[in-house]
């Protein structure tokens, strides 16, 4: 890396810093502003004279001092070591900066986000004289418990292995192997670097088939994610986008997160970076932290780092994804990156669009979530990997018409509306099941099936049953509910049934907070055989008080706390008196009617 | 290269427009310093520069600039930023929005000077708020509880009674685990006279006085000084809390004063203005001060801060108390309608909440039914509220039995649970206990957000 003054500072006006003698100046080359060394990006050149965006504070920064050019954009290092981090939106690590310099983050600060001192166990898989190309995996270094880091060569690389490190402890700056190129000899490095704003290259891009199970019973069964598909979580304050994500972050079948905290809250940042640290799955030894990666940019970070941070993590993610890993990354919230946009576009004072977001606020959701996908990756032997991208939205005042929502659902498969009415009662994940949509349902509907052949037909009846529901209430709102027979209250009660044991989900129980997939739909196809029990028993004349007092459905009603290993023989039990109480309430039916 | 101005006199004004002064440059001006500028009999203004470049430096007055001649006014650049002189004598003094005694007292003798552009708490540096405060006040403690470290907004309109509640809470919290009382911080923004006044006896009332520092802007003083008030404000309470370990109660009012002053400010900058008028940074802007609020790993002391502001028209959506929600964790609304029933204080839990309440309740905590029980009287008042609705539209003979006993249930839990006087304080074990009372109109079988267990330990079917 080469470090030069490449002009000195003419104008200080916010964010935004003008230098001239910049003749040496390249388009969004990262640079360092003044003598406490901001960090900045260049965003207009003009003959010699380069406007700047900084990225912190630039309270202090005189006229006159200098600014020093990287000769590369904004970029993030990629090797051993980003595992298990937790970085700011250009990729500082917040745990280093603390114990350098206290709580506090002072501007100009300058961490490497990969640790240059530290070891790691380098194990070749490839031999001298190998052929590679890019992608192809030379050797493997453990870095955390969870996650095996796969040395990739890097891109733009094509040759044989003139020399490769045999077994052995090596820094990511140390070259472990030699390759031979028609350009000379590269040597290739544990860490490499990539720039935030330029997709990775991959082979090719691969069908949608396989979901990535959640363990929230209303997205698994009537929304499910799919293996690198696009998620838009949207909700107004308040209705719980934030614990979902996080809640989904630590259960989705993924191999690796990256988990970004794009312009939201400190505590809650705290509460993500305490859970990631302790949390350990049931079916895992190890903290949720060793294969993760957080960025941290919280509300009151540099602006620009947050508009940077979005990048900074998918590219991390495709590393990962390159290396053949799942990887789910999850931004909360894009909204609060597209107001940096707006900002930023304000100060540049440019000709504001819609809502006074810049105009190519579309063009750059498209390029974030374009990134999103499952892939056969580079590299002479076939490997697959994903990005499944899943997105908080915040729109103001809850109004989904607003810029960022509707441009994101031009984009996004997936549509989780959260909904005030549910939150407000309590009901979570206050997914709205008219409003939320998957167009990933039918790719997935093989992978369903092997699950359980019935799948579609149980999501279809329960939909249907709230449908029906909401179609009562409207009459009942207009002529009262006196009206309503034993079968339409059972339609009612039996809505309340699904909502509040199904549907409803809590995120602070040890069982409820993670439901697996066959579970689900045993519970839907428990609770629709009570629903068509009610049926056939309201028409053999049995009143609908009666059948509510049953006890099996104390039984229903406790399912979801039911640990999966017990289940089947739970449910098992339920269905079996379900059976037997109903045949007595219609028994005793029948002989009322003949005693009549 | 760079080198400092300090103590010369530069007479190089071009031009005066609003409060933006417009000066030649001179080497080694620094963006954001604080500017002094002589009149011509000698008076001492103050300004910063908010824009600097070889030809001219724009300043920003924080005064009015009547009088003003361009020829005779003298700038001393001071080569520093805005700082307070910060010290423990503090206590029960009255400082304008600018941080300089405006109770006729001396000036305080500093212990240290403060950028009042705090930097900003490494996230991972952060503790997670778990501690409960009791306010007193049923409808927070018990479906809304604060947390120590949390802010909480109150979301109010005109007329309502914001500032009796915000005395209330002033006069009746209490740090977690121990008896002892908050120190408070109070910044004034484009507040009244009277209201100052009104403050301060209360404060002089509850006996409070020499917990409290106070920075009072007023409605008449500058809109450029209102911007700096919660800087002021929230720099004593960080030095405060983090150097001398004290629990810091903020109490910020009104945040829509302020931000009506970003939007003056903005202005009159000619900046390209986002959603109605108010600059698109405002998001930004707000979210630097709240987000000063908060504990910290390693230190003793902590910040909890309670913004408070006025809806435009109770308007929920407006941007103001729409970006404050999303920054803050939870809110505090004020609801009209009850308001104008007599309920006290007229907070409406429907749309209220406390984002950080589960960490900080439950056994060992406040109890173990705390959880089940908000969630249940939640749901519960929801389900009365929508009776209610049905009975409007299609009177009384829409109701079923069950929903009659849920509008018996709402009226009273308005009329028990979150009515309560000005002077009444409530722990959280009468809080809760007035829940289960209610919830006891209701047959158990509604009862179904409460596991058996729980159940039948608190309901008072089971109590002896």
């Amino acid at each position: 890396m080469t470090e030069t003054t490449i002009g000195t500072l003419s104008r200080i006006a916010g964010s935004f810093v003008t230098a001239k003698g910049m003749l040496n100046a390249k388009m969004f080359e990262l640079v360092k502003v003044g003598e406490v060394g901001i960090i900045g990006e260049i965003i207009r050149i003009s003959g010699n004279t380069s406007i700047i965006q900084a990225y912190e504070e630039t309270e202090g920064i005189k006229l006159g001092e200098k600014i020093i050019g990287t000769g590369k954009p904004l970029s993030v290092e990629l090797g051993p070591g980003l595992m298990g981090q937790i970085l700011d939106g250009i990729q500082r690590p917040l745990p280093l900066i603390a114990d350098k310099i206290g709580p506090w983050i002072e501007k100009g600060i300058e961490v490497p986000a990969i640790d240059r001192n530290k070891k790691w166990q380098f194990q070749p898989i490839i031999s001298k004289g190998a052929k590679v190309t890019s992608g192809d995996i030379l050797g493997v270094v453990q870095e955390t418990p969870s996650i095996e880091n796969r040395i990739m060569v890097p891109p733009e690389i094509v040759g044989v292995v003139e020399s490769i490190c045999s077994e052995g402890d090596f820094t990511v700056t140390e070259p472990i192997a030699e390759i031979k190129t028609s350009n000379g000899i590269k040597e290739v490095l544990m860490m490499q670097t990539w720039p935030v704003r330029q997709a990775r290259p991959y082979k090719t891009m691969l069908h949608i088939d396989t979901p990535l199970i959640t363990g929230q019973r209303i997205i698994d069964s009537f929304f499910p994610v799919a293996k690198g598909g696009i998620i838009a979580v949207t909700g107004g304050f308040g209705t719980g986008k934030t614990v979902l994500l996080q809640t989904i972050a630590v259960w989705i079948d993924a191999d690796i997160i990256v988990y970004i905290g794009c312009g939201e809250r400190g505590n809650e940042m705290a509460d993500v970076l305490e859970r990631f640290t302790h949390l350990k799955r049931t079916d895992s030894d190890h903290p949720l932290l060793s294969r993760s990666v957080l960025i941290a940019n919280t509300s009151n970070m540099p602006i620009l780092a947050r508009e940077a941070s979005i990048y900074s993590g998918i590219t991390i993610a495709e590393y990962y994804r390159d290396m053949g890993y799942n990887v789910a990354i999850m931004a909360d919230s894009t909204s609060r990156w597209a107001e940096a946009l707006r900002e930023i576009s304000g100060r540049l004072e440019e000709m504001p669009g819609e809502e006074g977001y810049p105009a190519y606020l579309s063009s750059r959701l498209a390029e974030y979530y374009s990134r999103a996908g499952s892939i056969k990756t580079l590299g002479t032997k076939d490997r697959e990997g994903s990005i499944t991208v899943l997105s908080a939205i915040s729109p103001p005042g809850g109004d989904f018409s607003e810029p960022v929502t509707r441009n994101t659902l031009q984009l996004a498969k997936v549509f989780w509306a959260l909904d005030f009415n549910l939150a407000h009662r309590r009901h979570y994940p206050a997914v709205n099941w008219f409003m939320s949509y998957s167009e990933y349902t039918s790719f997935l509907e093989d992978w369903f099936l092997r699950v359980d052949r019935d799948w579609q037909k149980l999501c279809g009846d329960a939909r249907a049953l709230l449908r029906e529901e909401e179609e009562l209430k409207e009459i009942v709102a207009l002529i009262g509910a006196d009206i309503l027979g034993d079968k339409q209250r059972g339609v009612f009660e039996l809505a309340k049934m699904l909502k509040e044991y199904f549907l409803m989900q809590s995120a602070y129980h040890p069982v409820d907070v993670y439901c697996p997939i066959q579970k689900t739909f045993k519970m839907l196809r428990t609770l629709l055989k009570f629903n068509e029990k009610i049926s056939t028993a309201i028409d053999s004349g049995v009143p609908l008080q009666k059948i509510l007092a049953l006890p099996v459905k104390v039984g229903i009603s406790r399912m979801k706390i039911v640990p999966s290993n017990e289940f089947d023989s739970v449910n098992a039990k339920l269905t079996a008196d379900m059976d037997e109480q109903f045949e007595v309430l219609i028994q005793e039916a029948r002989e009322e009617k003949n005693n009549d | 290269m760079t080198k400092s101005n300090k103590g010369l006199t530069f007479f190089t004004v071009n031009e005066i427009e609003g409060s933006l002064l417009e000066c030649e440059s001179v080497v080694g001006i620094g963006y954001g310093e604080l500017v002094k500028i002589i009149t011509k009999d000698g008076k001492e203004k103050t300004g910063q520069v908010i824009d600097v470049s070889d030809k001219m430096t724009v300043i920003q007055l924080f005064e009015n600039t009547s009088g003003l001649n361009i020829k005779s006014i003298g700038i001393r650049f001071t080569g520093d930023t805005i700082k307070l002189p910060v010290s423990m004598d503090m206590f029960g003094r009255i400082f304008s929005g600018v941080g300089k005694p405006i109770d006729n007292g001396p000036d305080i003798i500093p212990e240290d000077y403060l950028d009042v552009h705090a930097a900003t708490i490494n996230p991972y540096s952060r503790l997670h708020p778990t501690k409960v405060i009791q306010t007193g006040i049923s409808v927070i403690d018990g479906l809304n509880t604060l947390l120590l470290g949390q802010k909480l907004p109150l979301l109010s309109g005109a007329g309502m009674p914001h500032k009796r509640l915000a005395s209330q809470i002033v006069s009746q919290a209490r740090v977690p685990e121990t008896d002892e009382q908050f120190t408070i911080v109070f910044a004034a923004m484009g507040i009244t006279s009277d209201e100052m006044v009104l403050f301060r006896n209360d404060f002089l009332k509850m006996d409070a006085i020499n917990r409290v520092v106070m920075f009072i802007n007023l409605a008449e003083d500058p809109a450029i000084e209102r911007l700096l008030t919660p800087r002021f404000a929230l720099t004593a309470a960080e030095y405060l809390a983090f150097q001398h370990d004290h629990h810091v109660l903020v109490i910020m009012v009104d945040v829509t004063n302020y931000c009506e002053a970003l939007r003056e400010i903005s202005a009159s900058r000619l900046e390209i203005p986002g959603r109605r008028g108010y600059p698109g940074y405002m998001y930004t802007d707000l979210a630097m001060l709240y987000e000063r609020a908060g504990i910290i790993r390693g230190k003793k002391g902590s910040i909890t801060m309670i913004p408070i502001l006025t809806m435009p028209d109770d308007d929920v959506t407006h941007p103001i108390a729409d970006l404050t929600n999303y920054i803050t964790e939870g809110q505090i609304i004020l609801d009209r309608s009850m308001f104008k029933r007599g309920i006290y204080p007229p907070i409406d839990p429907l749309i209220c909440l406390s984002r950080l309440m589960d960490k900080g309740i439950g056994l060992n905590k406040t109890r173990e039914d705390h959880k089940q029980l908000s969630d249940q009287l939640y749901y519960a008042y929801a389900e009365g509220k929508t009776v209610q609705e049905t009975a409007m539209v299609s009177g009384e003979k829409a109701l079923t039995n069950t929903d009659k006993l849920y509008l018996k249930f709402m009226e009273r839990f308005e009329k028990e649970f979150i009515n309560q006087g000005y002077y009444e304080n409530r722990d959280i074990e009468t809080t809760l206990n007035i829940g289960w009372d209610l919830l006891s109109i209701l047959p158990e079988s509604e009862l179904a957000r409460i596991d058996p267990e729980i159940l039948n330990k608190f309901h008072p079917n089971y109590l002896k």
